[in-house]
């Protein structure tokens, strides 16, 4: 008893901050852990859809993480990831038919990618490498720095991609109209590059801040 | 009939590239692309999978899924019931399963193809190009089984595709000169995307 005392630790303590900030950068799940890739990239075009899909993953993911924590020493082992599979496609069902009720448009945009949170790799790693052996309140903490740093990925991503793709940011006209080249009457300076609104662009763009980042933190550099 | 899944065929290879349109199992593509050998016996796994996989949620999505899908063969008293909520988990649940199924197949029949694909098998699981592609049939709502299947085949020949090409191409540019940041998976995205860029050339094609 007594040394369940001594272990406890404050809720904020030094070592669950670090739970919250790691995945900003030393541990971010899409550019360190490579985790969440496949709907990370077809759902940024425009912003709206990339925060929406940003608030839903890290609801599924917070409480997930949660859920299987708390039952994880009653799941035998050979059965874990079909239990796994079920929690998280009874949360992603709740989340899709949230969406369909109050925000049908953007759900349209999300079309499958919805669907596939529930096998988005950044759900299962997470579950497989710290819910299951870690307290709801840590795998809480987990969830949620886990879906910011794949969150704020996906929003950097997007903002590029609509900004330079389209001029506009959430829908809303960022490059003043004047500036656009008129044939007619032969004025403005400026084209949208449409390039980046095909899915190719995701990809150079994360390749981009991949490079960035690790230009700045060189640890974590590959060697090959 | 037989020319339009030779086009449904066709195009889920190249056109409509799991990899390279919709970025689909992206994860898997990334992490184990770095021989082609290994790259080969997941890029066949994965297309086991969902050659198997799409015509059976097809089934259950055209016989009890679908809005009255119930009613064509449980009676007119069945005609009202939309179990549509509930394909998430009825998919999932479907490939979980049939992925342990072809496991314990493969183990028992062919140990030599087993020990090859061992840890890969576990983990097609949760690859998002199978669910994807069961999200797609749904979405484009096929006509026939057969359609279902042929798209199954064509998406997962046009994923083994991509991840055998990447992970040649990883084999060789371990004797190139890239920039110290870039290096692993940096360079492999910028890569896909030109790759994604190469692949953008067939759209035009109307079948």
């Amino acid at each position: 008893m007594s040394t369940e005392v001594k272990t406890k630790e404050s809720l904020f303590s030094k070592k669950n901050q670090q739970l919250l900030k790691d995945p900003f950068n030393d541990n971010n799940p899409i550019t360190v852990q490579v985790l969440g890739i496949c709907s990370a990239l077809a759902i940024t075009v425009k912003l709206e859809p990339a925060i929406v899909m940003s608030l839903s993953v890290m609801f599924v993911l917070a409480a997930g993480n949660v859920i299987i924590s708390l039952i994880r020493n009653l799941i035998p082992n050979r059965i874990r990831i079909i239990v796994q599979l079920v929690v998280v496609a009874s949360l992603v069902i709740l989340v899709d038919q949230f969406l369909k009720a109050f925000a049908y448009d953007v759900s349209k945009q999300l079309s499958v990618f919805v669907g596939l949170i529930i096998t988005n790799c950044i759900i299962m790693g997470r579950f497989e490498a710290f819910a299951l052996g870690n307290g709801p309140w840590k795998a809480f903490l987990d969830g949620i720095g886990n879906s910011i740093g794949y969150g704020v990925i996906l929003i950097a991503v997007a903002f590029v991609r609509e900004l330079l793709g389209s001029g506009q940011l959430l829908g809303a006209q960022i490059i003043p109209l004047s500036w656009y080249i008129d044939m007619d009457k032969g004025t403005g300076f400026y084209a949208n590059n449409g390039f980046f609104l095909f899915p190719p662009m995701a990809l150079i763009v994360v390749g981009m801040i991949i490079w960035a980042q690790r230009a700045k933190n060189t640890k974590l550099i590959e060697e090959n | 009939m037989g020319q339009e899944l030779i086009n449904l065929f066709v195009k889920s290879i190249f056109i409509e590239n799991m990899i390279f349109a919709y970025f689909l199992g992206m994860c898997s593509y990334l992490a184990v692309s770095k021989t082609v050998k290994t790259a080969v016996g997941l890029g066949i796994a994965v297309t086991f999978v969902l050659v198997i996989t799409l015509p059976v949620n097809w089934l259950l999505e055209n016989y009890v899924l679908q809005p009255g899908a119930l009613g064509k063969w449980l009676g007119a008293g069945f005609e009202e019931v939309d179990l549509s909520f509930l394909s998430f988990i009825m998919f999932i649940a479907v490939i979980a399963s049939m992925v342990q199924l072809i496991e314990m197949i493969v183990e028992k029949f062919a140990p030599a193809l087993y020990s090859a694909l061992g840890i890969f098998l576990p983990l097609i699981a949760v690859n998002c190009s199978i669910l994807g592609g069961s999200l797609f049939m749904q979405e484009r709502a096929f006509g026939t089984i057969a359609e279902a299947t042929v798209y199954g085949l064509g998406s997962g020949v046009g994923w083994f595709l991509a991840i055998v090409a990447i992970a040649a191409i990883r084999e060789k540019i371990r004797y190139s000169n890239v920039p110290a940041p870039l290096r692993g998976l940096g360079i492999t995205f910028i890569i896909t995307g030109l790759m994604g860029i190469a692949f953008m050339s067939f759209m035009g094609i109307k079948l």
